[in-house]
């Protein structure tokens, strides 16, 4: 059972010397299309050996595909990919595992009441005896070669989510990957684990080995890249070193914002306040604080765009303002009334109306539209005996009519277009007039027309003296719709700008987070 | 429910030949014995009917509870409890008229039922304890519960066997035909499933319950109160198998009996299944396996054949169904990329009828693919924030 070691197979490519023998994967002109959507367009990719080559985009702009295609998980429609110089196709992560491809995520693969060293026993092929006694030794070698120091005899279980993804990498490493893909490693960890994360990486690194390390934090990517590649909304944007600003990375992007859209009018100055956020903090899905001290306050007839990088807490803000996530402290008031932990039924009450970027887990998929538009408020639809069918029947002719939904009462929701579902859901949320309406991403993934309605109507909303929070990575339309923008950087608000006076590198800046002392 | 089903039997009866002749006969010879020759005489058709009648229980019990996204697998041990209920009411009640005697002997059952149902029920919404574990292992404990009682202070002082003391008079469920064993519980039965279908399709809480079983997360968005809607169902579940357990004691043995169940809660999970959920289907599926249970007994004896091979290809067909299910959903998905939720369309597109959650739990393991690895960028579907990465979540 022999184990490669990275620092023979690149004792030639140390990091800093460049060309074409060091390429160690070549993705060339990938494309990938789920039905509408282009995940990856054309895209060219290429690690070498000993660099770590940083894979930055938003959510949903195609990174995680192309690594899926790099590991057999996904097939491209078109597209070739090379190791070593020479063409390959990778059908499973068997064939990608053989090629010399590892891969860690967040979820890690680990048997968790396993010793380490059983783990990695775990991924290993032919021979029929399991030595444990000898595994356990070769992972005290391995261990030591690497400089990832893990006790093989631990069990899984109970180390620390830093040591399990350290479990991983070793079992990546003991697999012979010569190419290691990182998909989103800080996620999970405290900052600690990350600076150890790093230090493994660049001991790894140095002995030759080809990480891709995938993220949409720009700090993380700049202080460990020797080069970066943006993609966005499935196109390569560019390859730049990685010492590049992070402000240039930012605008990279998330794309210049085109100006010419209409701005809407401000609205008079000192309207009441309905939405009104104070001390807020929540901890997000990792148990990891995510909210910080979160304070603002929304009038009437005004929409608030929240900026950000994804990732940095707008999630969470979302799930407490739907009743979906518990805060930790703070205080939600909506037109005086306190609604901090409050269940959805009593956000709803209140009047908060909410669009969550997930719109397909908003809605019960199989259940048809004219259920789902009335599923908020069944009590309304009953009479006596049961349902109101004809109520309910009448209800989704009315709204499909007046929000353009493509669909037939009786059509289930899965069957419906993108575009049609955020309608149904838009439908249901504005059909009752809420008096705040918090909403993420309302447009993201949909077509131009269905952009522009989903647009039209939360200004009209806006217009009917509603108070809107808008969270976006667009910043075209944030930058369209909002009166007022702030910025959240890990989990706080770094800045706070009128939407006139905003522009792209104004925005850049405070979202990379280097806005805070200004 | 045409097409799946029928592929189901097809396949199931192609599968059963092997062993049928096996044991010596002509496989087509058995399935006319097993499924034709029942229907063609008064008696057996009536025996039908009352094979069917604790399926219909416990077909509709399971239905229910799996409707709602919660797996009950205890029906069995609900309908013992409810057995023991209705037998101890029946043995006190004395000289009081039916009309008064056998409303206390369903509730009793009921309650019994949902009793037995309850810690499972409480112990997954409350810690989320699986209860596919819990309510199964209660099965046999309440087995043994009934044994102990009639070994011990039940033990009929009269014959010395291991059986209650016979019910009183006005206890027993009437008898619905002249010469035959057809009684009230049938009817019973019926009603329940009738009850059952107009609350699941007709009533808010219904739709509560389903839209709780297809996605618990959009449920909770919705503002419904999913753990209270499972605790619910499960109870109401339990309920239903009660009340098996107290038509079999009050209807066919009068007494309570340690093989008083031939494993009616386990059969009824087939019944649900092959039903898709649907409270029709329960129906047909429950006369369907009625009808397969009279007939392997006789056809024991017209062909000289073990009868236990109406129990194989009982087993089959569930096997079958649930493989049908899953290629279905498979072929689906590979056709329509990002794709969760296909078992139950597929389902629906057999049946007609609405969503059967048959394989919720299949087709969580695809929902996790949506977009990419899994669920990362997804609110959390339980909204439980805390829960570290769990090592079954790999990506591989």
């Amino acid at each position: 059972m022999s184990r490669a070691n990275p620092g023979v197979a690149g004792s030639t490519g140390r990091a800093g010397s460049t060309g074409r023998a060091d390429i160690a994967v070549e993705l060339q002109g990938i494309t990938k299309r789920f039905g509408d959507l282009v995940a990856n367009d054309h895209v060219d990719f290429d690690v070498r050996r000993g660099e770590v080559h940083a894979l930055l985009g938003e959510n949903g702009a195609g990174k995680t595909t192309l690594m899926r295609i790099l590991y057999g998980l996904t097939a491209p429609d078109e597209g070739e990919i090379r190791i070593d110089g020479r063409p390959v196709t990778v059908r499973s992560p068997k064939d990608a595992i053989a090629a010399g491809i590892g891969i860690v995520t967040q979820h890690f693969s680990l048997v968790r009441p396993m010793t380490v060293a059983e783990n990695l026993a775990l991924g290993r092929t032919g021979g029929f005896r399991l030595d444990l006694e000898r595994t356990r030794r070769q992972v005290a070698g391995a261990s030591e070669r690497f400089g990832i120091r893990v006790d093989p005899a631990a069990i899984v279980g109970e180390l620390s989510i830093g040591e399990q993804q350290r479990v991983e990498i070793l079992k990546a490493l003991a697999r012979d990957c010569r190419v290691l893909i990182l998909d989103e490693p800080t996620a999970v960890l405290v900052p600690q684990e990350v600076e150890a994360l790093f230090m493994t990486l660049r001991r790894l690194v140095a002995d030759g080995l080809a990480v891709v390390f995938i993220s949409h934090k720009l700090g993380e990517v700049r202080a460990i890249s020797d080069r970066v590649s943006v993609l966005r909304r499935g196109a390569m944007v560019g390859t730049v070193p990685g010492s590049t600003d992070e402000r240039e990375l930012a605008r990279m992007m998330v794309g210049r914002p085109t100006f010419g859209v209409a701005r809407s009018e401000p609205t008079g100055g000192e309207a009441e306040v309905l939405l009104r956020v104070s001390g807020l903090r929540a901890a997000g899905r990792h148990g990891l604080p995510a909210l910080h001290d979160v304070t603002f306050e929304i009038r009437r007839g005004e929409i608030l765009g929240v900026a950000g990088v994804s990732g940095n807490g707008q999630t969470e803000l979302v799930e407490v303002l739907s009743g979906m996530r518990h805060p930790a402290a703070g205080s939600i008031t909506v037109d005086g009334t306190e609604l901090a932990g409050a269940t959805p039924t009593a956000m709803m009450a209140a009047g908060v109306g909410r669009i969550p970027e997930d719109r397909h887990a908003s809605l019960v998929a199989d259940l048809s539209v004219a259920d789902n538009l009335v599923l908020e408020r069944l009590d309304d639809f009953t009479t006596r005996t049961g349902l109101d069918e004809r109520r309910i029947r009448e209800h989704a002719t009315m709204l499909i009519e007046r929000f353009d939904i493509r669909a037939r009462p009786e059509d289930r929701v899965t069957t419906l277009s993108g575009g049609n579902i955020q309608k149904v859901l838009l439908a249901r949320v504005l059909s009752r007039q809420p008096k705040v309406i918090v909403v993420a991403q309302p447009t993201r993934g949909l077509d131009i027309g269905a952009t522009e309605y989903v647009r039209g109507e939360l200004l009209a909303r806006r217009a009917a003296g509603a108070a809107v929070l808008l969270v976006s990575e667009d910043l075209d339309e944030l930058l369209a719709l909002a009166d007022r923008l702030i910025v959240l950087y890990e989990g706080r608000i770094v800045g706070e700008i009128p939407a006139a006076d905003a522009d792209p590198e104004r925005l850049g800046i405070l979202m990379s987070g280097r806005g805070r002392a200004a | 429910m045409p097409a799946l089903v029928v592929i189901a039997v097809c396949l199931t009866l192609t599968l059963t030949a092997g062993p049928i002749l096996l044991a010596g006969a002509n496989p087509l010879d058995a399935y006319g014995e097993y499924l034709v020759v029942p229907l063609t005489s008064r008696y057996t058709f009536l025996e039908v009917l009352v094979a069917s009648t604790p399926l219909l229980f416990t077909g509709a019990a399971v239905g229910i509870a799996f409707r709602a996204g919660y797996w009950n697998i205890g029906a069995e041990g609900q309908l013992l409890l409810g057995a023991v209920a209705a037998a101890g009411i029946g043995q006190v009640v004395g000289e009081l008229p039916p009309l008064v005697t056998l409303p206390l002997m369903v509730a009793g059952g009921a309650v019994a039922g949902a009793g037995w149902a309850l810690v499972p029920a409480l112990l997954r919404v409350r810690f989320r304890i699986d209860e596919v574990v819990t309510t199964l292992l209660l099965n046999p404990v309440a087995l043994l519960f009934v044994n102990g009682l009639l070994q011990g202070p039940w033990r009929d002082p009269v014959s010395g066997f291991p059986e209650s003391p016979r019910i009183a008079a006005g206890a027993e469920l009437p008898q619905l035909v002249e010469r035959s064993r057809l009684h009230g519980g049938f009817v019973l039965a019926i009603l329940i499933i009738v009850a059952a279908w107009y609350v699941l399709a007709r009533t808010p809480a219904g739709l509560r319950l389903r839209a709780a079983g297809l996605s618990p997360h959009a449920a909770r968005f919705a503002g419904i109160d999913v753990p209270r809607t499972l605790l619910r169902a499960a109870l109401v579940s339990g309920a239903i198998a009660g009340i098996a357990g107290m038509s079999e004691v009050a209807g066919i043995q009068y007494r309570l009996t340690g093989g008083l169940s031939a494993g009616y809660g386990y059969t009824g999970i087939v019944v649900a299944t092959l039903g898709a959920l649907s409270m029709p289907g329960v129906m047909l599926a429950a006369l369907f396996l009625g009808d397969l249970t009279v007939g392997a007994s006789s056809a024991g004896r017209a062909l000289a054949i073990p009868s236990q091979l109406g129990a194989v290809v009982q087993g089959t067909l569930l096997l079958v169904t649930i493989g049908l299910l899953a290629v279905r959903r498979n072929r689906l998905s590979r056709a329509v990329e990002p794709a969760a939720g296909e078992v139950a369309v597929a389902a629906e597109q057999v049946t007609g009828e609405e969503l059967p959650a048959a394989a919720t739990a299949i087709e969580e393991a695809g929902e996790l693919e949506v977009d990419g690895w899994p669920e990362k960028d997804r609110p959390d579907p339980t909204g439980e924030s805390g829960r570290p990465p769990a090592a079954g979540e790999s990506n591989r």
